[in-house]
């Protein structure tokens, strides 16, 4: 087995330019071997194109991909111990399955017999037993994509590049094949570099998430972490949903600070803000991590917030909108200022949804460690 | 897809004011005049201007005679090798536009409909002056011989004799060559077609799984295009069998081919009958490839 | 070399292999420098088409002062346009009637229709003979009339292009858009005219200029309708090229390939580059 923690994929100060266009802007990042490697992103962003120079299939305009040591720069997709699940599959439409898994071996010209075992073991570790002698286009989609991975597995690659892995499916099996395939990549020791543009993909399978945007890694980081402490705007708005505030950095130390938002009010962090920054700065903050209060709990709000000086992490509004999604209700709440703020919240019981509804006035807080400050 | 079809008796009106104009002029100027030539070819020569149609066989049996069944031959071996020459020259070339950057894509397929566009006439004509002893080829011909002569001499060998223009045209050469020029562009533009319902990511993931070029040519794009690739054979195929023109113009004595046949019978030896028993053999032909080709397309259905 | 560093060809890109670029290059040399020579040298002032002599507009001032040269081409334009706009009501026609109805012996109807494409030229040429023989079709009718048997002909081979090409084009018309448009008050003719009319349009320009072409490339078939004083273009040149070359066929050439490539961009301003390529 490769040695975990060492790069596998070195990909250094790559770019790559269509014309004038610039999908891919000096890109620098490490692939650990046997990590399940996600990149994220809106579409168009690069992320694709990041995916297909690691296999090959387009060139760098600048900049080095270096796969367990070797530099990739001369080496055509067909020599590269890397493999590749395409966004549709890429079935062989003219061969059965047993054809299709068994593609690579043949070219690579082992022996019959052993053909045979690792394509049956391939087709076993994707649950396709008794598919053998299927045609493509007598499959369904997730079958056509299981199909795709044994291809892909029997191989044996050091990496497995996955393009949209799940985009095709419906939500249900979505769901399951997340799991299938985080389970997969513990069995097979495989390291899994995938794209996708869903965060909920990108949160539930990945070990760690390059989150892209217009060509550049916007943040590197483990799923939790890009979740709690996303680093930008862009992250923060774009893994999961935030509201996001503008405002003043007014008390500034290294473990605990203040900003004043003129659309929200004060806002107060027991933990310091890092990095290079001016006074202005944003202030993100998830809609679960609100709490709704009917106006006049006075007292049960001031001994939520005692966490935070007084006057602090607290808001006032009115119910504007709300969405009953079954497990959390979503509110959007006008603030004093006018600004909209979203809250979710979760219905504990059969009945929470009920106890607010449209025009009602409404407080809110928050603890002082929910806040996010933002510097970009 | 579209919704269903009308019955055309709930809509009878609409109908034959739809369908009576096709329909007449389809039998009256199509059916008609095929039917005419299909009993001209059971007739024979009255008088002469007067075909009595007896019902002989003898047109058919006469054209079934070794020196009629050989031009039907080699009119056959003659499309069928241009067909293949097409079918190498047209491949690279529609792969070329398949994969050419989409701001190329339409001028490289403009590119070689254009020719089909104009005149067969004037592109044979074309052809045969830049072939013919003084034209280009042989001028360039020429240069060539001129090159490996002046070579000898650098390596001490006695140069070639002086170059004297060789005849290129009104040989079976000039035949394929021309019907190769003029067919060109009907193999291009299946093949590309074919090509360009291909999904790409088939070829890169053959790619990926350690093929080269090669071996993904041959066993992922072939395959998957035999479609195209049949449409382009018989698009090449049928009208070369039944060229007339270029064989006419390029060809010598010996390089007839059986329209050529079929003509002189009506202009020059004005043997009707027997120039429609010979259209009609030709016409049997075309339905004998066309039955073949679309066997082969049921069968290869039945595998899929 | 690192002066024009690029990036290196990714695997698909064969359009950028060398080996392709030739290929390419040589097949649209073979396909254009027979046409280019013939051009080029109906400006040479000399009789062979070798050498470049001097630039002359001599043919074409021979070629246009030729009356039956001229003849020939006033019919051929006369006999591409009839048989184009009779093909393009037919072929229209025909098109409609297979995609909107289900009638009796239908298949052998679509059959027939198509076997005009098949059926080879002299097959098609040798059929026509000897039926305007049969049926006595007057030869001594006045202009234009005396070029009719050539245009029945030519739209019979024409307008089973049009009714495929038109077909192609029906097939992608939502017949829901013709229900709305009825839905919101359109009569049958009404929505006719303002729903499948514009949809079936590209098709309909498309099938003209194939009809047109078609019509004006033709030499075989007309060559078996035409008598002595119908002489079309092609048959025309057929004849002066068989008896001998002479420039006033290159000026003659020059000016008809200059007619197609004035078609195809007005066939390009009407459709658009993809368009054009994608009706074939």
């Amino acid at each position: 087995m490769t040695d975990t923690k060492a790069p596998i994929i070195q990909i250094r100060n790559v770019s790559k330019r269509f014309g004038k266009v610039t999908a891919v802007d000096n890109i620098s990042l490490d692939i650990l071997a046997g990590e399940f490697f996600v990149l994220l992103g809106p579409s168009g962003c690069g992320k694709t194109t990041l995916l297909r120079m690691i296999a090959g299939f387009e060139m760098p305009t600048e900049g080095q991909i270096i796969i367990d040591g070797q530099d990739m720069s001369l080496v055509p997709p067909n020599k590269r111990p890397v493999n590749m699940v395409f966004q549709s599959y890429a079935v062989f439409p003219h061969m059965n399955v047993t054809d299709n898994v068994g593609y690579g071996l043949r070219i690579a010209g082992v022996g019959k017999n052993e053909i045979k075992d690792r394509v049956a073991e391939a087709l076993e570790l994707v649950k396709l037993g008794g598919f053998e002698d299927r045609m493509p286009d007598q499959m369904s989609g997730g079958q056509r994509q299981r199909v795709a991975l044994a291809r892909s597995l029997v191989m044996r690659p050091k990496v497995l590049l996955l393009d949209e892995p799940l985009s095709a499916l419906d939500a249900k099996l979505r769901a399951q094949m997340q799991f299938e395939l985080s389970d997969l990549q513990d069995k097979v020791g495989i390291t899994f570099v995938t794209v996708t543009h869903d965060q909920d993909e990108a949160l539930s399978m990945a070990s760690r998430v390059a989150v892209i945007n217009k060509g550049e890694v916007a943040q590197l980081a483990a799923p939790s972490d890009l979740y709690e402490y996303p680093a930008n705007r862009f992250v923060a708005d774009f893994v999961g949903s935030v509201n996001i505030f503008e405002g003043k950095l007014t008390l500034d130390e290294p473990d605990k600070a203040a900003v004043d938002c003129p659309g929200l009010g004060k806002v107060y962090l027991n933990h310091g803000v890092t990095g290079p920054h001016g006074a202005d700065v944003w202030v993100a903050l998830r809609p679960e991590k609100i709490y709704l209060h009917v106006p006049g709990e006075g007292k049960a709000i001031r001994a939520a917030a005692q966490d935070a000086p007084d006057g602090h992490n607290l808001a006032r509004g009115t119910i504007k909108g709300m969405s009953y999604l079954g497990d959390i209700t979503l509110y959007e709440i006008q603030l004093e200022g006018g600004q909209i703020i979203r809250v979710s919240r979760p219905n504990l019981s059969r009945h929470d949804q009920e106890d607010f509804t449209w025009d009602d006035k409404v407080s809110m807080h928050w603890r002082a460690d929910s806040p996010v400050v933002l510097l970009s | 897809m579209a919704g269903a079809l009308q019955d055309w008796k709930s809509q009878k009106k609409p109908f034959a004011a739809i369908a009576s104009v096709p329909i007449f002029w389809l039998a009256i100027f199509f059916v008609a005049p095929m039917a005419i030539v299909w009993l001209y070819s059971f007739g024979q020569n009255a008088g002469p201007a007067d075909i009595e149609i007896s019902g002989t066989l003898e047109n058919y049996k006469r054209a079934t005679e070794w020196l009629y069944l050989s031009i039907f031959l080699k009119s056959l071996a003659v499309a069928a090798l241009t067909t293949l020459i097409c079918l190498i020259i047209g491949f690279p070339v529609a792969m070329a536009i398949t994969f050419a950057a989409p701001k190329w894509r339409p001028w490289l397929l403009l590119g070689i409909m254009l020719p089909f566009w104009t005149n067969l006439l004037i592109r044979t004509y074309a052809l045969m002056a830049l072939m013919g002893t003084n034209g280009y080829m042989n001028k360039g011909l020429g240069g060539l011989w001129e090159g490996a002569s002046w070579l000898r001499t650098l390596v001490g060998m006695q140069p070639l004799e002086a170059w004297t223009p060789v005849q290129l045209l009104y040989n079976n050469f000039a035949v394929v060559l021309g019907l190769v020029y003029v067919h060109l562009p009907f193999m291009v533009l299946p093949l590309y077609s074919a090509l360009d319902r291909l999904d790409k990511s088939l070829i890169e993931a053959s790619l990926d799984l350690g093929a080269g070029h090669f071996k993904t040519f041959m066993q992922i794009v072939v395959p998957l295009a035999a479609p195209g690739i049949v449409a382009g054979v018989m698009i090449t195929l049928i009208p070369a069998l039944g060229a007339y023109l270029t064989p006419d113009l390029m060809g010598g004595t010996d390089s007839q081919m059986i329209a050529n046949v079929i003509e002189r019978q009506f202009k020059r030896a004005n043997d009707w009958p027997f120039g429609a028993a010979l259209s009609f053999l030709l016409i049997y032909a075309m339905f004998i490839l066309i039955a073949l080709q679309s066997m082969k397309t049921s069968k290869t259905k039945e595998v899929r | 070399m690192a002066l024009f560093r690029s990036t290196p060809i990714a695997p698909l890109e064969y359009t950028r292999k060398l080996w392709m670029r030739s290929w390419v290059g040589l097949t649209m040399l073979f396909l254009y420098a027979p046409l280019l020579v013939l051009m080029i040298f109906s400006f040479n002032d000399s009789k062979r088409n070798v050498v470049w002599k001097g630039f002359t507009l001599k043919y074409y001032e021979k070629a246009l002062n030729n009356d039956s040269l001229v003849e020939a081409l006033v019919n051929s334009l006369t006999i591409a346009f009839l048989a184009t706009v009779i093909s393009l009501i037919i072929g229209a026609l025909a098109a409609v009637m297979l995609w909107r109805f289900r009638f009796p012996f239908k298949g052998l109807v679509e059959g027939t229709m198509s076997l005009p494409i098949i059926v080879p030229e002299i097959c098609l040429g040798v059929a026509f003979l000897i039926f305007f023989a049969k049926v006595d079709w007057p030869t001594d009718l006045p202009w234009p009339l005396n070029l009719s048997a050539i245009t029945i002909a030519h739209i019979t081979f024409c307008f089973p292009f049009v009714a495929m090409v038109v077909r192609a084009r029906l097939a992608s018309f939502n017949k829901e858009e013709e229900e709305a448009a009825k839905d919101l008050g359109a009569t049958e003719w009404q929505a006719f005219r303002d729903v499948l009319l514009p949809h079936i349009k590209p098709g309909l320009v498309a099938g003209a200029l194939l009809a047109f072409t078609l019509s004006l490339d033709d030499f075989v078939i007309t060559f078996f309708t035409s008598g002595p004083d119908t002489i079309t273009f092609p048959v025309k040149v057929y004849s002066m090229v068989r008896f001998s070359v002479t420039p006033e066929v290159n000026a003659a050439s020059t000016i008809l390939i200059l007619l197609t490539v004035i078609l195809t961009f007005i066939a390009l301003k009407l459709q658009g580059v993809k368009g054009i390529a994608e009706t074939h």
